[in-house]
């Protein structure tokens, strides 16, 4: 990044008065980025040059205005035997203070008008690709090669609660990144499940909000191969800051196999559901999908957050008929945050995880729920 | 234009001053049932003033525990869920419960006197909406010890994770706000109908005060938008509880409808916390520059044209949510003509302080500061307003940073200018000027280094409304929070100087200022308990 002298001068002070006010060293992966990303895309860069250009005009008006305000509170002070004078209005100054910034503002509007224009015209797209919010991971459809997945956090809890040292990507790291080609127009379909989200990649410059019942179209045609992370950027409720986005923009060829790749490991998904489980295998991966799935709310223990997420434990629901168990689970509970999984999770997760609510937490029930039974019901 | 000059000046003879103090029925109750149930403007306006004092402190203290949690990367001090309703209440209470009752206790204090009339003209509606607020915010408060806790939605709360996906407590929510809403509209009536027909012979529209006419614009924006919010709410409390479906797209209802209607209600209620502001600072740059206002006529219409753009630009906060282009380059358009109206506000300060003769007492310190970090606020409103570049700032920390400083260094600022401003008038002393100044300086460096850092972190990609962040914003985000705790403390300065301003006898002249020029400054300090019981001769 290229920086001026005096800015990184200025930079270089503003570090030392925050060391010297803190008495800590910064952190090992923090920056001191001041600026937009230029980003990688043409209209990212087209982007970046309308907001230098506002603000330099912005930096030009202020010198301007706080250089005659400071200058009048300097000499026309009164402890300098500064006499007021007497003028309190001028027809003409006036005229010219409302005509001047009306021109500056027109010329900002053409150029982004222009943008404005280029940015909305998603059509001709290579691939489509919907993007569904979900309260706190994205989902990834693949419109043409049907390849589906859900992309959540990655970032283990205990460097959250700062039990173990945070790492560079920290938040900022998914399971399951969104793969796309570079230099193909990508169009994104983008939508929620739950609440309203937002979708945002800063170096595409692409922020949309994800809104329940709507479809929101947005484009990228990223110019370099690379990872480009990005946030939700929509209060979605108590785990919004923990909903990054990971997009990895890989060559043609790489993209071709990432996606034989992904539709394979789809088929083997569902065959596993066809194998015989025991107990002990449903329950170690039932645990490995609750921790990812369920735990946010119902919490690892399963004793839930009072008056806002049902206990599980102890449950009647879960203690109960098999059916009414299965049935929450795969279709969500209307009217409230309990999401419908069905979708979410294969069979054999679903069916691993079911098991592993109802036997784990001293309520062993002892009974099990087989992959096949779900997947029948998932038809 | 010897028309528009705001030579004023009262009827100062004896006799009708002494009418105003010497009958002993006319002198306050004593004890609480005096505050209780008072309808003396003057009370009502003291009372309005320490209600948001202690509101101000009460959503400070939130904040400082929001800066707390975000002083380093990583979840310390509370779960995110509290962290959500933290900045919820922190929002809701900082702009219906700080920022606008201390301005409707200047507009109680100071309307009638400075328009020369002797009480406001509705004086038990007054008394009403004032004893509304206690109760609208204690309930509001009191969310935070109910299952699920307080409203965790944001202070915008969106559809549907503040109907569908609310906490219970939303309902509490929403009646406190109906409250609020009732008590404001009622101010406003209160406050038009002051200004309209309580006016002395000779004090025609073009001599009001600027403060008064900044006011009188206010509260039309306050009817008309009030309502709004009422609706508003009143839809999230048909979709809770009685089955519609407004903004349920599972039932055919339209999420962005509930943004749409907010921000109608959203974007005129941001400039009534600023109007009165840009008020106050017209009164007090011309004084300590013993220099009139310059443009007077123009000030006032430049107040209404915001006010008139204050409809036609709300989805700019929505730039979003997908609108179709044409609508997008509407309200981008209709929001970057707001910086002409704007501009010359800001021209006509610096043209007044222009060739003036200035002093720099406190009041004028924070009104200086005003001008400059208003304007700061409005420059980045500016880059806001470029729909393109706004996908980038949106939800970002850039838009925190805007939206704080034409709150805080705007509105607040406007508002300590105004109470040291007026506070000698008000308690008969002087407050202690060093300690004045080193509240300023202290919040004027707080709040720089508070805000200023989130311009850079919301530029490098930080969203808002997160407990936690990823590594690259943390140094930024710990100066914040330094920031935060100076400026928070340094309010304690400010309680202290009222207190002993009230406490210590420093006798005031009823001028108080050498440049102030206004019916308020005629007559004693402090203020006698009934005023222009006879009207004020204006010329």
């Amino acid at each position: 990044m290229k920086r001026d002298l005096s800015s990184h001068i200025l930079l270089s002070f503003i570090k030392k008065l925050a060391v010297f006010l803190l008495f800590i060293a910064p952190s090992t992966y923090a920056d001191w980025q001041l600026n937009l990303r230029e980003g990688v895309t043409e209209i990212s860069r087209s982007v970046y040059s309308l907001h230098m250009i506002i603000f330099w005009i912005c930096v030009v008006i202020a010198v301007v205005v706080f250089g005659v305000m400071l200058w009048s509170v300097i000499y026309h002070r009164k402890s300098r035997g500064a006499k007021a004078q007497n003028f309190h209005e001028n027809v003409y100054v006036e005229i010219a203070w409302t005509i001047v910034p009306i021109l500056i503002l027109v010329g900002m509007a053409v150029p982004a008008t222009a943008t404005l224009k280029k940015m909305y015209d998603s059509s001709e797209s290579d691939i489509d690709i919907q993007v569904t919010g979900y309260q706190w991971k994205w989902r990834y459809q693949y419109l043409e090669s049907g390849v589906d997945f859900f992309s959540s956090l990655a970032t283990p809890i205990e460097q959250i609660q700062g039990e173990s040292e945070k790492t560079e990507n920290y938040l900022l790291e998914v399971d399951n990144p969104l793969v796309i080609p570079v230099g193909k127009k990508v169009r994104f379909l983008i939508t929620a499940n739950d609440v309203i989200h937002s979708w945002w990649v800063p170096d595409f410059a692409v922020k949309k909000d994800a809104i329940p019942g709507f479809i929101n179209e947005s484009w990228v045609k990223a110019e370099h191969t690379g990872i480009y992370r990005g946030q939700c950027a929509e209060l979605c409720g108590k785990d919004h800051g923990f909903m990054p986005i990971v997009v990895e923009v890989k060559s043609q060829e790489d993209y071709q196999l990432w996606l034989k790749d992904q539709q394979l490991a789809q088929a083997e998904k569902a065959k596993s559901a066809e194998k015989r489980w025991t107990l002990d295998e449903l329950m170690v991966t039932g645990k490995e999908v609750y921790m990812k799935s369920c735990a946010a709310c119902h919490q690892a223990n399963g004793e839930g957050v009072p008056g806002a997420f049902p206990a599980l434990k102890g449950s009647p629901l879960v203690q109960g008929d098999p059916g009414a168990h299965i049935d929450v689970v795969l279709n969500g509970k209307a009217g409230t945050a309990m999401q419908a999984f069905r979708d979410q999770l294969s069979a054999t997760e679903l069916a691993a995880v079911i098991t592993y609510e109802r036997n784990a937490w001293g309520d062993s029930l002892g009974d099990i729920i087989s992959p096949s039974q779900i997947a029948k019901l998932k038809q | 234009m010897s028309a528009t000059e705001q030579t004023v000046s009262a009827d100062m003879q004896h006799g009708e001053v002494n009418t105003q103090d010497t009958e002993h029925h006319h002198g306050p109750a004593k004890g609480f049932s005096r505050w209780l149930f008072t309808t003396n403007h003057k009370d009502i306006g003291s009372m309005y003033l320490w209600f948001s004092l202690a509101m101000f402190m009460t959503g400070g203290c939130m904040a400082l525990l929001i800066r707390m949690e975000l002083f380093q990367p990583g979840l310390q001090m509370m779960q995110p869920d509290f962290f959500n309703q933290m900045t919820t209440m922190h929002g809701l209470i900082m702009v219906f419960g700080a920022v606008m009752p201390a301005f409707v206790g200047l507009a109680n204090w100071m309307i009638p006197m400075m328009i020369g009339a002797p009480d406001m003209a509705l004086p038990r509606l007054n008394n009403w909406s004032f004893w509304i607020l206690p109760f609208a915010f204690s309930m509001m408060l009191f969310t935070l010890f109910m299952e699920g806790g307080a409203p965790n939605f944001g202070w915008t709360f969106y559809a549907p994770l503040s109907t569908t996906y609310a906490p219970p407590s939303v309902t509490f929510f929403i009646f406190a706000v109906h409250m609020m809403g009732i008590s404001s509209i009622m101010g406003a009536i209160n406050v038009i109908v002051t200004i309209l027909n309580m006016r002395p012979k000779g004090m025609v529209m073009m001599k009001l005060p600027l403060f008064v006419w900044t006011w009188l614009i206010t509260a039309f924006l306050l009817i008309l938008v009030m309502p709004v919010l009422a609706g508003v709410v009143t839809m999230m409390l048909m979709d809770i509880h009685f089955g519609t479906s407004f903004f349920s797209a599972a039932g055919g209802g339209d999420p962005v409808l509930f943004q749409h209607v907010f921000w109608f209600f959203g974007h005129p209620e941001v400039y009534i916390m600023i109007l009165p502001a840009f008020g106050v600072v017209s009164e007090i740059i011309p004084t300590f520059s013993r220099k009139k206002l310059f443009g007077y006529s123009s000030m006032v219409y430049a107040t209404s044209s915001i006010a008139f753009l204050s409809f036609i630009v709300w989805a700019h906060h929505m730039f979003t949510v997908g609108m179709p282009l044409a609508g997008e380059l509407f309200f981008m358009f209709a929001t970057m003509l707001i910086a002409v109206p704007t501009g010359v506000k800001v021209f006509n300060w610096v043209a007044t302080m222009f060739r003036g003769s200035m002093t720099f007492e406190t009041p004028m310190l924070f009104a200086i500061a005003f001008v400059v970090l208003f304007s700061i606020g409005g420059f980045s409103g500016l880059m806001l307003a470029i729909a393109p570049v706004d996908f980038q700032y949106h939800d970002t920390y850039f838009v925190v940073a805007h939206f704080h400083y034409v709150l805080v260094p705007g509105s607040v600022f406007s508002i300590m200018a105004a109470a040291y401003y007026w506070l000698p008038k008000w308690t008969g002393n002087y407050y202690n000027e060093k300690m004045g100044k080193l509240h300023f300086w202290l919040s004027f460096i707080g709040i720089n280094i508070t805000f200023f850092p989130m311009h850079f972190v919301g530029l490098a990609g930080m969203p808002r409304r997160i407990p936690d962040y990823a590594l690259q914003f943390a140094d930024f985000n710990a100066v914040s929070s330094v920031g935060a705790f100076i400026f928070g403390f340094s309010q304690l300065l400010f309680i202290y100087n009222i207190v002993s301003c009230i406490r210590t006898k420093n006798q005031a002249t009823p001028e108080v200022w050498e440049g102030a020029k206004g019916l308020e400054w005629t007559v004693p300090s402090p203020a006698p308990y009934h005023t222009f019981t006879t009207p004020p001769k204006v010329d």
